[in-house]
């Protein structure tokens, strides 16, 4: 008999031990989860489930306004989220991790520094940087204006033209601790005679960086690309911090989440249950679909460079 | 050269990080006629007026205590659930174990957006709508993947020795999770609970759907009236975020202790 099998619960015995987690689990997660699906399927009266429609509650939400146009609008700012938090988010975090990797110095420090904002609420981000980029009193216009760049200096958040740019830049502050970890594991985990053979062979650091080290970290910028994405499709707090429920000014920062809140709690439709499930569920399969795509895109990407 | 501008970029990227965060606090301690005629100025002669309004006239005192309580509840409550689970999927060698661990496993990546009408109607069906005990219920049910998928993974690198020895001197199975493992598992129960402890307590998106009652709101979605009632108010605002994220500042000066102390505790044995 192995050690293992004396340690072995009787199934009974493991079973009663699991009852709690799985009651709770299966009442307020599976059960929650199974009815959704069918939600959508169904035409509603407020809260009265009504007949039985197919997709229409689909070809709904492609073809009747408002959500033929705010769909696509939405949806559309949702992709620009991700590119923006790719070049910005992404791409501070991998130079900063860069720089604190060949400066043993201080890199806790700095690592525990740049991750703050991370730790604080997405919600409280939000206001705080309405509050910073304030018209009437913003420390932000007022810098900008002690340095003479009066110019720049604009109500950024109610210009339909920056106003999405400032949610862009707002996620980037709060998130650029998680690539900047991840990407900084990683560096620390590849093997250092690599890069000496490159320098050895008289690549400039410019070089090394390009042709040796990026190479090397395609795995991790997948995996950070593939969570970006899903952060981005899902994003809520900020957008609702930054520019409300309706995604103001003129509807710049209306985001999927944001349009599903409204359909479902503010529309006042009747059939504002089977349209938001609708919705709940295009985000859903945009999200698992996509997310699928990517990870095997990548994967082959990563296979040519290897 | 180069070095100078590697440190130029880190430092200068630390005051990025940290100004807006140290704004917010001393802002909060600046009257709103400073903030308007000196948007960039420092507290000359700092003022906790600011925080007495947020706290008495806008009711934080109400949020926070409210947030304060579905949060250790709901994590006191998943961490508790997670762990008896854990034990049992760690410690049985049944193939259904295995299927309904892959089941808790795949709630890691629920569909938020997808589940909450459901759990709204569900929450008013059995007369626990818009109440604080239907709120830490489902953030306990939304926890038990994590929890569980870290005290499981833990508990299984623990030897069964002790275990077998225990069972050998007559102990059942609950006497032995609790004067056996449970002493053992501490650092990833630790773990567990700063891990849910943030997310829950900065969570916006439960309670701005699930409670309607203002006297039940937790802290988020107090803000949230807050800026729409307090809008000229500006310190009063500084001081309400300040509140809203001083617990957590608190936490990680606690917990990192507590961390640290049961990982050498773990390693001293």
């Amino acid at each position: 008999m192995s050690r293992r099998r004396t340690a072995a619960l009787p199934t009974p015995v493991a079973l009663l031990f699991l009852l709690p987690a799985a009651a709770l689990f299966a009442v307020f997660v599976l059960y929650p989860m199974a009815t959704a699906l069918t939600y959508s399927l169904f035409s509603w009266r407020g809260t009265a489930q009504d007949a039985f429609v197919g997709l229409d509650n689909f070809v709904a939400l492609f073809t009747t306004e408002p959500y033929a146009t705010q769909l696509p609008r939405a949806f559309g700012h949702n992709a620009l989220l991700f590119a923006g938090a790719m070049v910005v988010q992404n791409s501070v975090g991998l130079l900063l991790a860069y720089a604190l990797h060949h400066r043993g110095r201080l890199r806790r420090l700095f690592q525990v520094l740049y991750t703050m904002p991370y730790l604080v609420s997405p919600l409280v981000v939000g206001y705080l940087w309405s509050l910073l980029l304030s018209p009437l009193f913003g420390p932000v216009n007022a810098a900008l204006r002690a340095v003479g760049l009066d110019a720049v200096a604009q109500p950024w958040l109610g210009d339909p033209d920056s106003a999405l740019w400032v949610v862009v830049l707002v996620t980037a502050w709060q998130w650029v601790g998680f690539p900047l970890l991840v990407y900084g594991a990683a560096l620390g985990a590849l093997d250092p005679a690599i890069e000496e053979a490159a320098m050895l062979d008289g690549a400039t650091s410019r070089q090394r960086f390009w042709h040796v080290t990026l190479p090397l970290l395609m795995p991790v910028i997948g995996t950070v690309s593939v969570l970006t994405f899903i952060f981005s499709m899902e994003a809520f707090p900020i957008p609702y911090a930054l520019g409300g429920s309706s995604g103001s000014p003129a509807g710049a920062t209306d985001v999927m989440s944001l349009l599903f809140y409204r359909t479902a709690f503010h529309s006042g439709a009747s059939n504002a249950i089977g349209i938001s499930s609708a919705v709940a569920i295009v985000l859903f399969l945009v999200i698992v679909g996509i997310s699928v795509l990517f990870t095997q895109w990548f994967r082959r990407v990563e296979r040519r460079l290897t | 050269m180069r070095r100078a501008a590697v440190s130029t970029l880190l430092w200068g990227y630390a005051a990025v990080a940290l100004l807006p965060l140290l704004i917010m606090v001393w802002n909060s301690f600046r009257t709103d006629q400073e903030l308007v005629v000196e948007p960039l100025g420092l507290p000359h002669s700092p003022s906790l007026d600011a925080y007495r309004e947020a706290w008495v006239e806008a009711s934080f005192s109400t949020y926070f205590l409210n947030s304060v309580l579905v949060t250790t509840l709901s994590v006191l409550l998943s961490t508790a659930v997670s762990l008896l689970a854990a034990y049992a999927l760690a410690r049985s060698r049944s193939r259904l174990m295995t299927v309904i661990e892959q089941v808790f496993v795949s709630g890691l990546m629920m569909p938020v957006f997808l589940m909450i009408v459901p759990i709204f109607y569900l929450l008013d069906m059995i007369g626990l709508a818009s109440t604080r005990t239907g709120l830490i219920l489902v953030y306990s049910a939304v926890s038990i993947p994590f929890s569980v998928f870290v005290l499981a993974t833990f508990l299984r690198q623990l030897p069964v020795d002790l275990e077998d020895a225990a069972r050998i001197d007559g102990a059942g199975p609950l006497r032995t999770f609790w004067s056996v493992l449970l002493p053992l598992v501490r650092p990833a129960v630790a773990t567990v609970v700063v891990f849910r402890f943030v997310p829950i307590w900065n969570d916006f998106f439960y309670p701005l759907i699930l409670v309607r009652d203002r006297a039940q709101y937790t802290l988020p979605v107090g803000l949230t009236t807050f800026f729409g009632e307090y809008q000229t108010s500006w310190s009063t605002l500084f001081a309400g975020l300040v509140i809203a994220t001083l617990p957590l500042v608190v936490l990680f000066l606690v917990a990192t202790r507590q961390i640290v102390a049961g990982l050498t505790a773990g390693m001293g044995r």
